[in-house]
């Protein structure tokens, strides 16, 4: 079996004295689409901040292509093929789109390639080129956001929260993308609060509540824990 | 037509030099959102290093200009930034202008410890060298100085628009946390502005210094014309920054050319970048609120009346006991200190409680002192009325920027202390230029007072009781909504307060103590001249303030006693009158972000010493309890932070 | 006759319309819920009504009077009072100082020379908030935090209050509290409009449910008129049903608010 190309170990993080992540384990086979669900407090961005070197885990290892990568910072993993969208519009609001898409063009991918595939895929990008970002619709800024992903080949995907504030048809539109860049072989994490959307077009689902992971699973036998763990957690 | 073409040729030159240095302070501000009120300081000590390298040393001019500009300049802005600035982002507006104020106070201090005064010329570049246009001649210095801005303007445009690495520093403004995801380096962009910020700072003063001199304080000041021309650019737009350069070099040349040369108005030339501020200040669109956070500001415990009462009566008693013992000479000096402790009082009530930072303290005493020399026959209504003089300047400083928020208004007042040091002081129905004005002592309910020591006891007894006013003030109902204000202004705003208002009369009853503290100061010196009441010193009080703590009324006292004897320190050593300024400036940038100071921490070991001296009481004599009255630390003006306490939600 | 009036607001921030063409009224003496997902302008329109925001286009009346340009403070004099999404205590006061400091703004001038009249302690209790009395503002929980919020909104003879999100952050007993205490407010004669996302507070509590979507007014209405209107059915929950209006986040930042860059 080849090396998971993430891989968490019993990793504990805290918010100062709260502890958020209380022993997480879990693989993200290469090439695989893993949603990450739970209610609200589950611990799930919590989780994204650590593999993303935004957040030290107190104990624990994570492993990136067999590689540890617990002490890394978010730019040491940015370089090493990590790409994250953040929770909440990953763009800059003062720079054009233009700019934006500039610097997302990291090393060996020309700015003009990035621009060519950010453009191709999302036309409506392209119109708005030379407009500030922060003036674009939620989303279009995710497209931008979701340009990153497309443009800069990562090895891994972080998706968090996509369709945060979205009406639904933008939604999908940004999940038919999604679905194109996993096809294209890239490991994908998505976080989702929307159960159903996520389950779509994971490989892997996996449940958190309390900082932990409950279950892993197929899509269609997590759908019975999912009602479960929703109806106790949220409101 | 000659002389209009000859004008127009120096305003040229010397707008491009304010191009360049305001262009690199907009790039530091808007890279890492600190305003660099030490942008003029950093040009001035690189055009001495530059004046060290190619005539001191004997450089080639080449190669001095390639170390100063390439070299030493970049690497001395990535120190500064990564040593000072790092961490101020998120910092209040007044902590980043106490900080870099700071930096410009410890930059003079180092100007004059390795350069003394002396007198220094450093030549124009291919001096001699000229070009004709008819009947216009043009030296090549001016033309490089005109290219200069060409290549400035041009470059920074590549720089910003074309690469990665200029992207990166617009981006690094808006998202630091998200560039770093991206893979970017947000440090590497916010060093990079200061290397090159510094760097144009240092091609600026260079190019100036041969029209204006070598000098400290005046190239110190170029920051006034940089702002006032970055302000047309509202501190963001590049091309708008260079035509208020160019438009404030013209119209500072014009007005040498064609206002009359004699009488008051010969000042004006002096202030015209001041008034060009002013007026761009004033035609500025508001700005809205922000909606933030909760944040509140660790402050110093207020302590209760009684207890300061008794801590102050203890300081009067104290003088009056210095009164018998010490000479007329050092009782001055003991005088003195009360009516700077006063001036202090004045920033605690405008920085200390309401968070707006004034640059102009010493230009409002001036005002009290100019009212008060005026009086023939001096008494409490006198006094009264030139606080009230005072207040009245204040007031109108703070309507004009009433729409501004923190950094402008801050700025605004450093603006009128150049305005009021150049322009008003000076002028002969002041103070005149290097003269003085006599004033009488005052009479207190028909009794001249005029022994000296009496004085100074009369000085403490007013320091007291402006302070218990202060106080009073902040315990009661306008204290609270002081500090909620400084909180936020958005919530007090929608619960029914007129900010401007409350700004206004802020500035008002500060400069109104600071107005009093003036009034005090001509009596008790007898003379008073302009140059006590230069902008410098106004910088110096609010470092000295930030050192001691501007939230206690403690720390105005020490602050009060360690501004008057530093003149005297630096008199009497003047081998080390620079060092003087740097351990000040440089303590300032330490004590910076801790608005409670040095008093603070020595309410923090009186605390520490009382516990210990009860424990020991109740070891040695079980069953007794300490004396009342012993078991304090000193809190006349504040008590210690309670640690538990985490600023921010 | 409406007490509060929305009419043709328009809000732009560069190219983005966060409201666009609305319109709704606001009864006397009525609890309405201003509903919507996410970045609809619920917000912005709370501060174009309180006076922190100017309009593009499109008026505000009160009791008939165009107020549209009168500013925050004036407003605030008039009997508006808001809380804020998010939070705005007074970080270095105590919990009891915040509701004291807007006793003391809403009697302005002469306030100061009169002695406290002192229901502070009341409205704390009120609230809810009594035990955090004398803990820092900046120390307390964040559902403390915006019951302070509404404290202190209170505490300043507010006849029309705008609560934003007044639930996030709180726990099911302390929402329910906070229904059954904007129940009372309204018995008391008060005006309420609230943005809420938990909608089963504002489906038991309101008497009327506007419903904003990317800055359109799409539905006006009784709770069960709302609930029933096809088109809120699809632009709101849409077909993600079970999760939907549960989350709470931040509207769409207005471009004004965003940090200066340099601009070449």
């Amino acid at each position: 079996m080849s090396v998971p190309i993430l891989e968490l170990v019993d990793v504990h993080a805290a918010y100062g004295r709260i502890e958020v992540l209380r022993g997480v384990d879990l693989r993200v086979p290469a090439g695989a689409v893993v949603a990450l669900l739970g209610p609200n407090g589950a611990g799930k961005s919590t989780l994204l901040k650590v593999v993303s070197g935004q957040l030290a885990a107190t104990a624990g290892d994570v492993h990136m292509a067999g590689v540890s990568v617990r002490n890394a910072s978010p730019g040491e993993l940015a370089r090493a093929g990590l790409a994250l969208v953040p929770e909440g519009r990953g763009v800059f609001p003062n720079l054009s789109v233009e700019d934006n898409l500039r610097l997302m063009s990291c090393a060996g991918v020309p700015a003009a390639q990035v621009r060519d595939t950010a453009y191709t895929t999302f036309p409506r990008l392209h119109e708005r080129r030379r407009q500030l970002a922060g003036t674009l619709s939620g989303g279009e800024q995710q497209m931008l956001a979701l340009a990153r992903a497309l443009t800069s080949d990562p090895a891994l995907l972080l998706l968090d929260e996509l369709s945060m504030g979205l009406a639904p048809a933008i939604v999908d539109e940004l999940y038919d993308t999604v679905r194109s860049i996993a096809a294209a072989g890239v490991s994908i994490v998505v976080v989702e609060q929307f159960a159903r959307t996520a389950l779509r077009i994971c490989d892997l689902a996996a449940v958190m509540t309390g900082g932990r992971i409950e279950t892993v699973g197929a899509p269609d036998e997590i759908g019975s824990t999912m009602a479960d763990v929703m109806l106790g957690g949220a409101a | 037509m000659g002389a209009f073409a000859s004008y127009t040729l120096i305003g040229l030159f010397t707008g491009a030099a304010y191009s360049i240095a305001a262009s690199g302070l907009v790039l530091t501000y808007s890279t890492t959102r600190i305003f660099n009120v030490a942008h003029g300081a950093l040009g001035m000590v690189f055009a001495f290093v530059y004046w060290d390298f190619s005539q001191r040393q004997g450089l080639p001019t080449w190669l001095s200009l390639v170390l100063v500009l390439l070299v030493v300049a970049p690497v001395g802005g990535v120190l500064l930034q990564r040593i000072f600035v790092s961490g101020l982002d998120d910092a209040p507006v007044s902590v980043s202008l106490v900080v870099t104020v700071g930096l410009l106070v410890g930059l003079i201090g180092v100007a004059t410890q390795v350069w003394p005064p002396a007198a220094r010329s450093v030549p124009e570049f291919f001096a001699g060298h000229v070009v004709s246009f008819g009947d216009v001649v043009v030296t090549w210095h001016q033309l490089i100085t005109i290219a200069a801005s060409g290549v400035v303007a041009g470059g920074l445009h590549l720089l910003l628009t074309r690469t990665r690495a200029g992207t990166a520093m617009r981006a690094s403004v808006d998202n630091p946390g998200l560039l770093e995801l991206y893979g970017g380096r947000p440090h590497l962009a916010g060093a990079l502005a200061w290397a090159i910020g510094t760097s144009l700072a240092a091609l600026a003063g260079i190019l100036l210094t041969p029209v204006i001199g070598l000098q400290y304080y005046d190239l110190t000041l170029l920051v006034i014309s940089a702002y006032a021309a970055a302000m047309l650019g509202r501190l963001t737009s590049l091309p708008l920054t260079f035509a208020g350069g160019m438009a404030l070099g013209l119209a500072q040349s014009y007005a040498v050319g064609y206002l009359p040369g004699g009488g008051d108005l010969a000042g004006l030339r002096a202030v015209v970048p001041t008034l060009f501020l002013f007026a761009v200040i004033v035609l500025m669109p508001q700005s809205p609120l922000r909606v933030g956070q909760v944040r509140g500001i660790v402050a110093a415990r207020v302590p209760r009346m009684r207890s300061a009462g008794g801590w102050g009566l203890g300081l009067v008693i104290l003088v009056i006991a210095l009164s018998f013992l010490l000479q007329p000479g050092s009782m001055l000096l003991v005088g003195t200190a009360a009516t700077y402790g006063i001036v202090m009082l004045s920033l605690v009530l405008l920085t200390g409680y309401g968070g707006h930072v004034s640059l102009a303290q010493f230009s409002f005493a001036g005002v009290g002192a100019l009212a008060y020399a005026k009086l023939d026959d001096p008494n409490l209504l006198g006094l009264f009325l030139a606080a009230l003089t005072a207040s009245l300047v204040g007031a109108l400083v703070a309507i004009p920027v009433l729409r501004l928020t923190g950094l402008y208004l801050a700025l605004a007042t450093l603006a009128f202390a150049e305005l009021m040091d150049k322009l008003v002081f000076q002028s002969s129905f002041a103070f005149g230029l290097n003269g003085t004005l006599a004033a009488s002592r005052m009479s207190v309910l028909g009794r001249r007072i005029e022994g000296t020591g009496s004085y100074t006891v009369l000085m403490a007894v007013f320091f007291v009781l402006v302070a218990l006013v202060v106080l009073v003030v902040r315990r009661g109902r306008l204290g609270r909504v002081l500090i909620a204000a400084r909180d936020s202004e958005t919530a007090c705003s929608t619960l029914g307060l007129d900010l401007r208002w409350l700004r206004v009369g802020m500035f008002a009853g500060s400069a109104g103590i600071a107005g009093l503290a003036g009034a005090l100061y001509a009596g008790l010196r007898q003379t008073v001249g302009a140059s006590d009441f230069g902008f410098f010193t106004s910088l110096l009080l609010l470092l000295m303030a930030v050192v001691w703590g501007v939230t206690s009324v403690t720390g105005a006292a020490l602050g009060g006693v360690f501004l008057a004897y530093l003149p005297v320190v630096q008199a009497d050593h003047q081998a080390l009158a620079g060092l003087a300024l740097v351990v000040l400036g440089f303590g300032a940038v330490a004590l910076g972000r801790d608005p409670n100071g040095l008093a603070n921490r020595l309410f923090v070991l009186g605390r520490w010493a009382s516990r210990t001296l009860e424990r020991e009481w109740t070891r040695r004599f079980p069953g007794t309890m300490l004396p009342p009255g012993q078991g304090h630390g000193p809190d006349m003006g504040a008590e210690e932070v309670t640690a538990d306490v985490v600023a921010g939600s | 006759m409406s007490l509060l009036a929305v009419e043709d607001l328009v809000v732009r921030f560069g190219g983005v319309t966060a409201v666009d063409h609305a319109s709704f009224e606001v009864g006397p003496g009525t609890l309405t819920g201003l509903i919507g997902p996410n970045g609809a302008g619920k917000t912005t329109c709370f501060d174009v009504i309180t006076g922190l925001q100017r309009p593009t286009s499109g008026r505000i009346r009160f009791r008939g009077r165009d107020i549209t340009r009168s500013p925050a403070h004036k407003r605030a004099h008039l009997g508006f009072g808001r809380t804020f999404q998010r939070l705005e205590a007074f970080g270095s006061l105590s919990v009891r100082d915040n509701v004291r400091v807007a006793l003391d703004i809403g009697d302005g001038v002469r306030g100061l020379f009169r002695p406290p009249v002192d229901d502070v302690d009341h409205l704390l209790a009120r609230v809810g908030i009594a035990d955090y009395a004398d803990r820092r503002a900046d120390s307390v929980p964040t559902g403390v935090a915006r019951l302070l919020d509404l404290a202190r909104a209170l505490a300043s003879r507010t006849s029309v209050l705008l609560l934003d999100e007044p639930s996030s952050g709180l726990d099911e007993r302390e929402t329910a509290g906070l229904g059954a205490l904007l129940r009372e407010l309204v018995a008391e004669g008060r005006t309420v409009l609230m943005v809420e996302h938990d909608m089963d507070l504002v489906m038991s509590v309101c008497d009327g449910i506007t419903v904003l979507d990317h800055g359109v007014v799409i539905a006006a209405g009784t709770p069960a008129e709302v609930r029933a209107d096809p088109l809120v059915q699809q632009a709101y929950l849409g077909h993600c049903d079970e999760g939907a209006g549960t989350e709470t986040t931040s509207e769409i930042e207005p471009v004004t608010e965003t940090i200066p860059t340099v601009r070449p």
